[in-house]
């Protein structure tokens, strides 16, 4: 016979039991061997970036520091991300630069001062698409989008048909001229899986780039977003970009 | 071609660039290798096609280059996949293709056409079409070649009339399933360009088609080319029946590509999207000597004009091959040309729309000009010993294949054909 007393205790012996039991209900994933406390959980991010074009001085340090991370090749035909200089002439002619991919900062142009309208800097990189063309052309699937919004190369896998470059409408990809495989930005993802930001953020002087979460209210990108009037590159090709642009000007393409 | 010869080759193209260029774009992708693919894929297409008149469609007067035709498809066919595999920045990984394919992309589905058209149609057909002489040849034959003529019979040893008649039924099938397929297997060439929407210069919906109609073209040219020169070396008389109908064939498939060519263009040019300026800039310039001079007046309105007189006008035998030949020879160059344009013509202007940008090739290396060319000629090649191994010609070679056993369904040999080397 179970007395009332024996029936609390015994209820009390299995509470933590329980407590564990609803923590597992409470997130199933646990279950589906997802990761443990303290472990990286793709899952639960969605990056993005914004670029301040306001805030741009073209010093070109994001692009070193890109390739200094991320070991691209030093030539100028191969580049994560570059800058690029608009000058806007008074007789409405646009010119266009970047020499180097603005990693040595940019020289004076002949055009005369009297002539210019307007001028800015814009940093480009991978807009880590929502509807990557690229990933959709890969005919090996080695080109894919990881669960946290970023699209990545599996340079094991890649064959080097070069079609995601082609693919590819923001000039963002290269081939790799020593592995022979497509390369691209990664957002630096193995920084921002230890919870740093991407090399190019971290040693921008003025803070025109801006990382984040794009569904997460807590980040610098979620206030950026909230605060400014923002553009994607080539909205009517519906690759969705999560790198967005606050001042860009309709002559950026 | 080494690390350091690419960087020697962008640091040339570079000095050509002109207006502003994304910094990934000086290095061009896709170079002659991929000119020559469509190229040769569209002749397997075009002569598979041409092939198909006679058996489906009971143009008779092409008969005697039933079976050339057939053989050049497969020469060309078992070459085509060899400059996609040398431009690959890895080709040991090719298999990935077929083993894990991204059926998302156009380009996954590469694997399951070109075996679909190789295996089931273009083998099978050409089995089938020669299987009763191959039996023949197993037993006149002494040696190596009876080995080789019993391993191709695979077995089936019989030529009763009612296999014969089997073996027809079956090729004639084959061929009508083999229509849609060489549609499919070009019109999905284009479609790989022409779905490519971050480039304004590929990507129509009429690519596929344009891909196909120049493919038709193409094809019958070349058989052209090389029903005339194999008749010369062989010293056979040309049959000018057969000659005039595929003068008339190629003069019909140049209407109609030209046609959808010339419809592409004036939307494009009435349309004027953003993109206008910049490809016009490159019509005008890189592309002038390509797409104007060589495409389009040489390759296009030469033939076109010539071949319309000729067919209006019926001029002596001789005048009249000199026309298909010529006119055939340029409309190959036309076609070559018209892939290079199309290839090249979308990455020699920048996605930025703000500048043009030059192709550079080295001569050495995977995806150098000595490549290409031996990629170019290795079709020919392969065409020389499959016509060895199965002589087109339709009074075979092995002296006992039985007298009398003329394929059922089949007409009367042409009189060009009759005669052997």
């Amino acid at each position: 016979v179970i007395t009332r007393r024996d029936f609390l205790k015994s209820l009390l012996r299995f509470a933590p039991a329980l407590g564990g039991l609803s923590v597992l209900l409470e997130n199933p994933r646990r279950l589906l061997g997802a990761p443990e406390e303290g472990e990286y959980d793709a899952a639960s991010h969605w990056y993005g970036m914004g670029v301040d074009v306001d805030r741009c001085i073209g010093c070109g340090r994001c692009a070193e520091a890109c390739k200094e991370e991320n070991m691209v090749p030093r030539e100028p035909y191969f580049f994560r991300t570059w800058v690029e200089r608009y000058i806007k002439k008074t007789d409405r002619e646009v010119y266009v630069d970047s020499p180097n991919g603005g990693i040595n900062g940019f020289r004076n142009t002949e055009i005369a001062e009297k002539d210019i309208l307007r001028s800015f800097y814009v940093p480009k990189l991978c807009n880590q698409c929502s509807r990557p063309p690229c990933v959709q052309v890969c005919p090996v699937g080695a080109t894919y989008e990881t669960k946290d919004g970023v699209v990545l190369v599996d340079s094991k896998y890649c064959i080097g048909c070069r079609y995601c470059i082609q693919a590819c409408p923001y000039g963002a990809r290269y081939l790799h001229p020593v592995t022979r495989v497509a390369d691209k930005c990664t957002f630096c993802y193995h920084r921002i899986t230890k919870g740093l930001r991407p090399a190019c953020v971290e040693v921008c002087p003025t803070s025109a780039r801006i990382f984040g979460e794009v569904r997460n209210a807590n980040t610098p990108l979620w206030r950026f977003v909230r605060t400014h009037e923002l553009e994607v590159l080539k909205p009517h090709l519906r690759t969705d970009p999560k790198v967005f642009y606050n001042s860009l000007d309709s002559e950026v393409r | 071609l080494t690390v350091d010869g690419l960087f020697r080759l962008l640091a040339e193209a570079q000095k050509h660039i002109t207006g502003f260029i994304y910094p990934n774009e000086v290095e061009l992708h896709w170079g002659l290798l991929i000119v020559l693919y469509p190229f040769i894929t569209g002749l397997v297409a075009g002569a598979f096609i041409l092939a198909s008149l006679e058996r489906v469609f009971k143009v008779r007067e092409v008969q005697p280059t039933y079976r050339l035709s057939l053989l050049t498809a497969l020469a060309f066919l078992l070459v085509a996949p060899l400059p996609l595999l040398a431009h690959l920045g890895h080709p040991e990984r090719a298999y990935e293709i077929f083993t894990t394919p991204h059926f998302q992309s156009a380009m996954a589905m590469f694997g399951f056409v070109y075996a679909w058209y190789l295996a089931v149609v273009l083998l099978l057909e050409v089995w089938f079409d020669y299987r009763k002489d191959i039996v023949g040849w197993s037993q006149t034959y002494t040696g190596w070649r009876r080995t080789l003529y019993t391993v191709l019979s695979l077995g089936v040893r019989t030529t009763s009339a009612e296999s014969l008649r089997f073996d027809d039924r079956a090729g004639r099938f084959i061929t009508i399933v083999g229509i849609p397929s060489a549609f499919l297997l070009h019109g999905y060439v284009g479609f790989i360009f022409g779905s490519v929407k971050a480039n304004p210069w590929w990507s129509s919906v009429l690519m596929p088609v344009v891909f196909l109609f120049s493919a038709i073209v193409s094809g019958i040219a070349l058989v052209i080319l090389i029903y005339m020169v194999s008749s010369w070396l062989r010293r056979a008389a040309i049959d000018m029946r057969c000659l005039d109908k595929l003068g008339q064939f190629l003069f019909y498939a140049l209407i109609l590509d030209v046609g959808l060519e010339l419809l592409d263009f004036v939307h494009r040019l009435y349309e004027a999207e953003e993109s206008i300026d910049i490809l016009a800039d490159m019509v005008r310039g890189r592309l002038f000597v390509t797409l104007v001079v060589v495409q389009a007046i040489l390759g296009t309105l030469v033939p076109f004009v010539s071949l319309a007189t000729t067919l209006a006008v019926k001029p002596r035998e001789w005048i009249r091959k000199t026309v298909y030949f010529g006119a055939g020879a340029l409309v190959l160059v036309a076609i070559f040309f018209m892939r290079w344009n199309v290839v090249l013509g979308g990455q020699l202007f920048s996605k930025s729309l703000r500048g043009l940008t030059v192709y550079k090739i080295g001569l050495a290396g995977a995806e150098g000009v000595i490549t290409s060319v031996l990629l170019a000629l290795l079709p020919f090649m392969v065409l020389l010993l499959l016509v060895k191994i199965l002589p087109p010609w339709q009074a075979s070679k092995a002296p006992a294949t039985q007298p009398g056993d003329a394929r059922p369904a089949k007409p009367a040999h042409g009189p060009g054909s009759s005669s052997n080397a």
